[in-house]
């Protein structure tokens, strides 16, 4: 088992012809993901790195049994790229695009609310599930399979964590990248609650940072959840000033309750294994499964 | 992007928001100038100079001045251009003001008491909406309100399929306390002020005060408006709107390199790939007994060029003791980041201060013997704990 992706995932790649789609498409397909075509408006009919392209996210699902997109638009016309997805009836979008405007998320937030779909990201590196599908920018080679979950709002931090835990001799089941923009499909919650559901999954990684409550609403869902799968967390920017946004759109603290220090606090009270330094996640992680 | 009171004000009116109105001066014979033809305008007779920083508090630093006569605006004009202002959300060194708003005076006496009101419209981040937020409580610090009185902090949300309702702009004006032609107009600007929010691509306007004036009219008399980076490309016309003398030097050179770049207090600089890991550095860089000099997101292309443009940037701090990379190389391979590392070093010349560089991913062995034989004063790690050892044992 896993979550949101694997073997069996039917993934198009929406700006599948662009520079960041074509690199980012062939490296999953090196990887082995089940990548059945891309979407292109006005190439439609064309084959790109040996795959169909389509005009429409519809028509990849018509013809190629599309249920997973992974989106590379550029940020003027992403949400809109989203809200097609959703229309089309793809069950994942996955959405790579950094600096969508806050006012067209808003939109596709909205949108897609009723609609039977989930979404991943903004800003975000993507899904990964070991050996199976790779549907994100990440580097394939530094996660192992096994069995700890990874929930982050960061790309290069999900594989330093990733990696420490791979040293620790354990593996990951499905690593998912939320993003870290201001709004988000999928929060730290939901994400953390499905790998708590799933059966293969034996701890969770949850690495967050500062700004915003979703860490927070992570833990207390946790907590009465009363699940007894350990969760190991870290939050990033425990130095940042406050009012200050550090890379991250929504990475700013606004007051005191989403600092770095206010968020671990909270963590720790669920019950949450919170680690302090970034370079302890994976010794935390083997010390708690032992 | 934040703008100036003069240039948030200005969208406003665009937009149909009743505004105090004003004129922009760079001089004291400037600001007599305005005020005369502000007087033309409007009628008054009384005038309020305004310090146009980025920064808010500015009453509180001595930047906002009521002028009685034109020679006071002149006398008050002088003495706030070229200040350096300081109220509790700038530095210590305060900033330096080059111009001023002269306004007209909006409190007048007449038929009823003056009322002052808070407002502000954003997003609320845990439900992906905008709302607006208000108060009976204006004119004073919102986050004093929000601690003693946060009953009389109002929010309303707007659904995103609909956009502001009538009957919201009107529960706000009856949640104020407002009544007759005042009840109107409220509902007017709430509006206007909505459209305005979402016409501009704004991530943030607040207005503090919203003013009842004692003849019943509702205005906004100060004005902060931060615009949506993000959607600029949709706003030509506001993109000379940005005041680089309001933004640190460094980090505007630093964004015009495309670096992402956030000046710090302390005495290790950093370079790092990925925003969550650099800020995790910066975590580690305290715990190791220094403090971060910076926040630097080198981006996903750490070449030699940018590695070398980032180098250049962190060397300009002097209190910068000792420089910590750290790259997690994925789709770039770490031995083209140290190959840059080391040209860059090369290039530059004399780099006086200690290098840690911690390289991991692919091809991180062979980075760590380039740089281990490339003969530079460079200490090499793999793992991020070796890293924070490191720079633990240059800073003893």
């Amino acid at each position: 088992m896993s979550v949101l992706v694997n073997k069996n995932s039917k993934i198009i790649v929406q700006g599948f012809t662009g520079s960041e789609g074509t690199f980012h498409a062939g490296q999953m397909i090196e990887y082995g993901t089940n990548v059945v075509g891309g979407v292109t408006p006005g190439k439609g009919g064309q084959m790109h790195l040996d795959k169909p392209v389509f005009n429409t996210v519809a028509e990849a699902v018509e013809k190629a049994g599309a249920d997973t997109s992974i989106i590379f638009v550029p940020p003027a016309f992403a949400a809109d790229a989203i809200m097609e997805a959703a229309d089309a009836g793809i069950k994942v979008i996955i959405t790579i695009t950094e600096g969508i405007p806050v006012a067209d998320m808003i939109k596709a937030f909205d949108y897609i609310k009723n609609r039977d779909c989930r979404l991943i990201g903004p800003n975000c590196p993507g899904v990964i599930t070991p050996e199976e599908a790779k549907v994100g920018i990440m580097p394939g080679f530094v996660f192992k399979k096994g069995n700890v979950g990874i929930v982050s709002k960061s790309g290069t931090l999900t594989y330093e964590a990733a990696d420490q835990v791979v040293k620790q001799g354990l593996g990951i089941t499905t690593a998912i990248g939320i993003g870290g923009d201001p709004i988000i499909g999928t929060t730290t919650k939901e994400a953390v609650e499905m790998l708590i559901n799933d059966p293969e999954t034996e701890a969770v990684v949850m690495i967050g940072e500062i700004g915003g409550q979703l860490e927070a609403d992570a833990a207390n869902w946790y907590k009465q959840s009363g699940s007894k799968k350990p969760i190991i967390g870290f939050i990033a920017g425990e130095t940042a000033p406050a009012g200050r946004t550090m890379g991250h759109a929504g990475a700013i603290v606004g007051g005191s309750d989403d600092t770095a220090q206010a968020k671990k606090k909270i963590m720790r009270e669920c019950g949450i294994h919170v680690v302090d330094s970034p370079a302890e996640i994976g010794k935390k992680v083997a010390e708690v499964l032992s | 992007m934040n703008l100036h009171e003069y240039q948030g004000k200005e969208i406003l009116s665009h937009f149909g928001v009743r505004i105090q109105r004003g004129i922009v001066a760079k001089s004291a014979q400037d600001a007599v100038t305005a005020a005369k033809q502000l007087h033309a305008e409007t009628g008054t007779s009384w005038y309020v100079v305004k310090a146009q920083v980025h920064a808010g508090g500015r009453g509180k630093g001595g930047g906002v001045k009521l002028a009685k006569s034109l020679q006071e605006v002149e006398t008050i004009a002088g003495q706030i251009i070229g200040m350096n202002l300081i109220t509790p959300q700038t530095s210590a060194e305060g900033k330096k003001v080059h111009q001023v708003l002269i306004a007209e005076d909006v409190y007048y006496p007449g038929e009823s008491e003056t009322a002052e009101f808070y407002m502000s419209v954003l997003l609320n981040r845990a439900r992906g909406r905008n709302m607006i937020m208000y108060s009976t409580e204006g004119g004073m610090d919102i986050e004093h309100v929000a601690e003693t009185t946060p009953h009389l902090i109002f929010t309303e949300e707007v659904d995103p399929s609909v956009g502001l309702m009538p009957f919201q702009a009107r529960r706000i004006a009856f949640n104020l306390g407002l009544s007759g032609n005042a009840f109107k107009e409220m509902t007017k600007f709430v509006t206007s002020l909505y459209k305005a929010y979402v016409k501009s691509d704004a991530s943030l306007f607040e207005i503090n005060p919203v003013l009842k004036t004692s003849d019943n009219k509702i205005m906004a008399v100060d004005a902060k408006v931060t615009i949506d980076d993000n959607a600029m490309f949709r706003h030509q016309d506001y993109v000379n709107l940005r005041d680089l003398r309001e933004e640190n030097p460094i980090e505007v050179e630093a964004g015009a390199l495309g670096l992402n770049y956030v000046d710090l207090d302390g005495n290790v600089g950093c370079m790092v790939n990925g925003a969550g890991l650099a800020m995790a550095t910066m975590d580690l860089i305290k715990q190791a007994g220094g403090e971060p000099a910076n926040f630097l997101d080198v981006g996903g292309t750490a070449d030699a060029a940018r590695v070398e443009a980032a180098f250049k940037i962190i060397l300009k701090d002097p209190n910068v003791k000792a420089i910590l990379i750290n790259i997690f190389g994925g789709i770039v391979r770490c031995d083209r980041v140290a190959q840059g590392v080391i040209d860059a070093y090369k290039n530059i010349g004399d780099i006086k201060v200690p290098i840690i560089v911690r390289l991991q991913g692919t091809n991180a062995d062979v980075a760590k013997e380039l740089l281990d034989n490339s003969g530079l004063a460079v200490l090499s790690a793999t793992e991020f704990k070796e890293a924070a050892d490191k720079v633990h044992s240059v800073l003893a």
